[in-house]
């Protein structure tokens, strides 16, 4: 008799990742605001400081900046953070520790210092949160050396790539789209990790590749339906993680497909879309059928106004349109 | 303290110094190209202060923070080396001076950035406190440190935590070209830890016996687990911000008061005086040191420079 598999949301399988990461490593500790008793904005840290306490699950005061800095400190001196900035937008506060620290005491230690921290954050446009609580912010620091970005899509990846970065000795920084935080899914139970730098291929397909990452995948999974109902094959691939990018997979998803539509929830203007997109045109280029194409979010801040603030996420309508524009 | 110890603050104070002059005299030569930052006239602080701190504690240093190595245990060939940028360097010789540290002395470092260093003091000293060691933590900074936000919301989170870190303010009357007074206000630095309800005092930075009876206080405070200090010591470099800076904005009166408060031949008079040293002792004390640096400048400057295959190492543990 098949076993059923037990479903859980996505905020409750980073939670669960952390606390099974917690009881197995006492250097490990989060830090941030509103994280403790009141279990973060989102209930994102729920049952943590219930069970790890003060010493675990510390609140800060608003001081992203030295807040964070404190936590590359300590970092420094050996522990493992789990440092929550509540949005991406609130990176402007953090960058200076985190371009000009974080990310370079190893390199310039000489190798001799480590920063294993994880920089946990929210992203994505929902609920008329206005400009400054729904940017997505991760190209900003994908350009700077000595930095890994994770984005999951689903329950089981968010679980694996948290897992990862925990015990990764680098510094990761970790983007949950608010709007996935209750999307369900099957999990493992126990450990279980998904390797930085690893895509997954959400759906097999054999005309074109739509390259996906955290809360669009779910916007190229639709358009893939459409796209099956008007006889076109897509494949979805989502890479898991920002840096290191998993080249290798999506060369060879486009190669065999011959066309791709990159679709990110950032701005699509110098946004992580152009690289990736970049990165299959050089790899496939003699597979290619058609230009690597882009969605992204259009150049504007995100209004706090509903009807507007639907017009800064992607649609799998766009995909579509993008991919049959392929067909000419 | 012992006759040992005294004359140990002699011989760290005298080293940085002779530390110092080498390295100009390389800078000159375009063997340590870029900015260097010497801490002449600065000696007792980090020699005073770090000289009642363990090997485990940890310290953050600032752009002039050669004195702060050396008073630390660093390697005198290592440090040379990485001044100029070998592959036989502290840290392979790509940080060079604005980003030197050193993990076997368990010193954070400076980061380039003026005040970037100091959350870093504050954070070892939180792994320290949720660790349960007793170890503690020492922020050098300067006082145009004292104008950075980030400094601000580190204190605050210091004194709500009581953390083990001791806050080392080295006041040299100037944050690069611009005297120090003209861009602070408030009437004391001091107050900026008063503020928080953090134990702050001002201090003769001239002085090594007064930085080491100071330094002793704070860091038992510390680890004894009853929270930070805010130390603002009065000092001054002799040089200029760096090398090539010909201190055009100072008053010749103000440089040549301070050049009387030179605390190495001010020190030796104490020694002497209280029959510690005689003449001959401290003359062979700086023969033995010039001795010693010029045989870690002579196997610095041996090291090879770093090849292409260092340029991408290290980038991710």
């Amino acid at each position: 008799m098949q076993q059923t598999e037990r479903q859980i949301s996505l905020k409750a399988a980073v939670i669960e990742a952390i606390a099974e990461e917690f009881r197995r490593d006492p250097e490990t500790f989060y830090i941030g605001e509103d994280v403790g008793v009141a279990e973060g904005i989102f209930k994102q840290t729920q049952g943590l400081h219930a069970e790890f306490g003060d010493r675990r699950v510390i609140d800060t005061p608003i001081s992203e900046a030295g807040m964070f800095g404190l936590t590359v400190g300590a970092a420094v001196a050996g522990m493992r953070p789990i440092v929550e900035i509540m949005f991406s937008d609130f990176l402007t506060l953090v960058m200076d520790q985190l371009v000009n620290h974080a990310a370079k005491i190893h390199y310039l230690s000489g190798g001799g210092f480590r920063v294993p921290l994880v920089l946990r954050t929210a992203i994505g446009v929902g609920g008329v949160l206005g400009s400054t609580h729904s940017q997505t912010l991760y190209a900003w620091p994908a350009h700077v050396p000595g930095l890994k970005l994770a984005a999951p899509s689903t329950p089981a990846d968010a679980k694996g790539l948290m897992t990862a970065a925990i015990r990764d000795d680098n510094p990761v920084l970790y983007f949950e789209d608010r709007m996935t935080y209750n999307l369900k899914g099957p999990v493992p139970e126990g450990e279980h990790i998904v390797e930085l730098g690893v895509a997954d291929i959400k759906r097999k397909g054999s005309d074109v590749t739509l390259i996906a990452f955290s809360r669009m995948v779910h916007v190229a999974l639709e358009a893939a339906d459409a796209l099956a109902a008007k006889g076109i094959s897509a494949e979805v691939v989502d890479p898991r993680s920002i840096v290191p990018l998993d080249t290798e997979t999506l060369i060879d998803s486009v190669a065999r497909t011959g066309r791709a539509v990159v679709i990110d929830g950032g701005h699509e203007l110098y946004g992580i879309g152009a690289e990736v997109a970049a990165t299959v045109a050089e790899g496939a280029f003699d597979y290619l059928d058609a230009p690597v194409m882009r969605i992204g979010a259009p150049h504007n801040p995100v209004p706090c106004s509903k009807p507007l603030e639907a017009m800064m996420v992607p649609s799998a309508d766009q995909v579509v349109a993008k991919v049959e524009r392929m067909y000419g | 303290m012992r006759r040992e110890e005294y004359i140990d603050l002699y011989r760290t104070m005298v080293r940085i110094r002779v530390f110092e002059e080498t390295v100009r005299r390389y800078h000159i030569a375009g063997k340590a190209p870029g900015l260097v930052h010497l801490c002449t006239g600065q000696e007792a602080v980090p020699a005073g202060f770090i000289s009642v701190l363990r090997p485990d504690d940890f310290i953050t240093i600032y752009h002039r923070g050669h004195g702060h190595c050396i008073a630390k245990g660093s390697s005198l060939e290592a440090l040379l080396g990485e001044l100029l940028h070998r592959r036989g360097g502290v840290n392979l010789g790509r940080a060079g001076e604005p980003h030197l540290c050193d993990p076997a002395t368990n010193n954070i470092g400076s980061t380039g950035i003026v005040g970037g260093s100091v959350p870093l003091a504050a954070g070892a000293a939180l792994a320290a406190q949720l660790r349960g060691t007793d170890q503690v933590s020492v922020s050098f900074f300067g006082d145009g440190v004292l104008n950075q936000g980030v400094m601000f919301e580190v204190l605050n989170m210091a004194a709500i935590w009581s953390l083990p870190v001791v806050f080392v303010c080295e006041d040299n009357r100037y944050g690069e070209f611009t005297e120090s007074a003209t861009v602070t206000a408030g009437e004391r630095y001091q107050d900026r830890g008063a503020v928080f309800g953090i134990p702050s005092d001002t201090l003769d930075g001239m002085d090594v016996l007064a930085v080491c009876e100071a330094a002793e206080s704070a860091v038992g405070r510390a680890r004894r687990g009853e929270g930070p200090s805010f130390l603002v010591f009065e000092t001054y470099r002799f040089t200029g911000h760096h090398v090539s800076d010909q201190q055009e904005y100072k008053d010749s009166e103000e440089i040549r008061a301070w050049k009387a408060r030179d605390p190495i031949p001010n020190y030796a008079r104490w020694l002497a005086e209280k029959g510690h040293m005689d003449d001959a002792a401290i003359a062979r004390i700086h023969s033995e040191i010039d001795d010693e640096v010029e045989a870690a400048a002579k196997v610095a400057d041996s090291m090879p420079h770093p090849g292409p295959e260092d340029l991408g190492t290290h980038v991710f543990a």
